[in-house]
């Protein structure tokens, strides 16, 4: 396709993993103060720190608010195709590299958005993995010239395999 | 489920309470300590002023946290939200009063549950759309 930037590399990139991490145990106190920090200064709903209340609810007790990110400071385990330390985390062709093959070259990129679909809800005790695939590659014409829309999906799930969410995310980049 | 507020039941055309929040380091440095966000256009006006903005600016992350709260707001702590998408076109810089707004698109059923759609806004105090979104929550 003339004028393209997906190469042939890229295409055959597609559905391969990105990363993987496994969490440490969560907390009632990572929920907690998750929860402190997002609805500052307001108090945060008692389902996110109260047990005694959280017991009386269609939960059973306390679970996370669904924005919460169990990965934050530290996983317990990580797993990419190469080593992150390798690739520059703001180089915008981030994405190929990790895979090991040339990116697109394109100099600026953009959150384009995202879109989550929610499972379960996380429970203090639970170790969550995330798994990340390259999804798609799709390009237009916009106001700044080609413009090509990567597309990846991380995917949360609890160690029973249970699903708490999967996130597609927009990467845009022009 | 009804609405929260109101105790009226969820109908095409209504409009969910306001969630509002003061945008600036009190914030965003919270939000920081648990995402681990310590990124300099987030912490240091010189950063934000560098990357074309007139201060530091939040996070788009903490943006789609407010999202989840007007939701919990409007329909009660344990909503069921089943999908949220939004997309990030501005940046929230010191000092603005950030709105999310909202209203109910579609209400609709399959064989188990009752569900709605709603139109979300993100605002800030001029009217500005930063962040467009749209949610489905489950109402029973």
């Amino acid at each position: 396709m003339p004028g393209t930037v997906i190469s042939e590399a890229m295409r055959a990139a597609v559905g391969s993993e990105l990363g993987r991490r496994v969490s440490y145990p969560v907390s009632e106190s990572d929920i907690r103060r998750w929860a402190l920090a997002v609805y500052w200064p307001e108090q945060p709903p008692r389902l996110f720190w109260d047990a005694a209340h959280a017991a009386g609810t269609r939960h059973g007790g306390i679970v996370a608010p669904e924005d919460f990110n169990p990965f934050a400071w530290m996983c317990a385990e990580v797993s990419m195709p190469r080593a992150a330390t390798e690739v520059d985390g703001i180089d915008p062709d981030r994405t190929e590299l990790l895979l090991g093959i040339p990116g697109p070259g394109l100099k600026f990129q953009l959150n384009g958005g995202l879109t989550v679909e929610y499972g379960e809800r996380i429970r203090p005790g639970d170790v969550i993995t995330s798994v990340n695939r390259l999804e798609s590659y799709s390009e237009r014409q916009g106001r700044l010239g080609l413009m090509l829309m990567t597309v990846t999906e991380d995917t949360w799930t609890r160690a029973d395999g249970t699903l708490i969410k999967r996130t597609r995310t927009t990467l845009i980049r022009y | 489920m009804t609405n929260q507020a109101s105790g009226r039941p969820v109908e095409v055309g209504q409009e969910i309470p306001a969630f509002t929040r003061e945008t600036g380091f009190a914030v965003w440095n919270r939000y920081a300590a648990v995402n681990d966000e310590f990124v300099p256009i987030h912490m240091d006006d010189e950063a934000g002023r560098a990357a074309g903005y007139p201060s530091a600016f939040g996070m788009g992350n903490l943006q789609w946290s407010y999202l989840h709260n007007a939701l919990r707001a409007w329909l009660g702590e344990e909503v069921s939200i089943v999908r949220l998408s939004c997309q990030f076109r501005g940046a929230n810089t010191k000092g603005m009063t950030l709105t999310v707004s909202g209203t109910v698109s579609a209400v609709y059923e399959d064989e188990s549950r009752r569900y709605a759609d709603v139109d979300l806004a993100i605002r800030d105090q001029e009217g500005n759309t930063l962040t467009p979104a749209t949610a489905t929550v489950a109402l029973s």
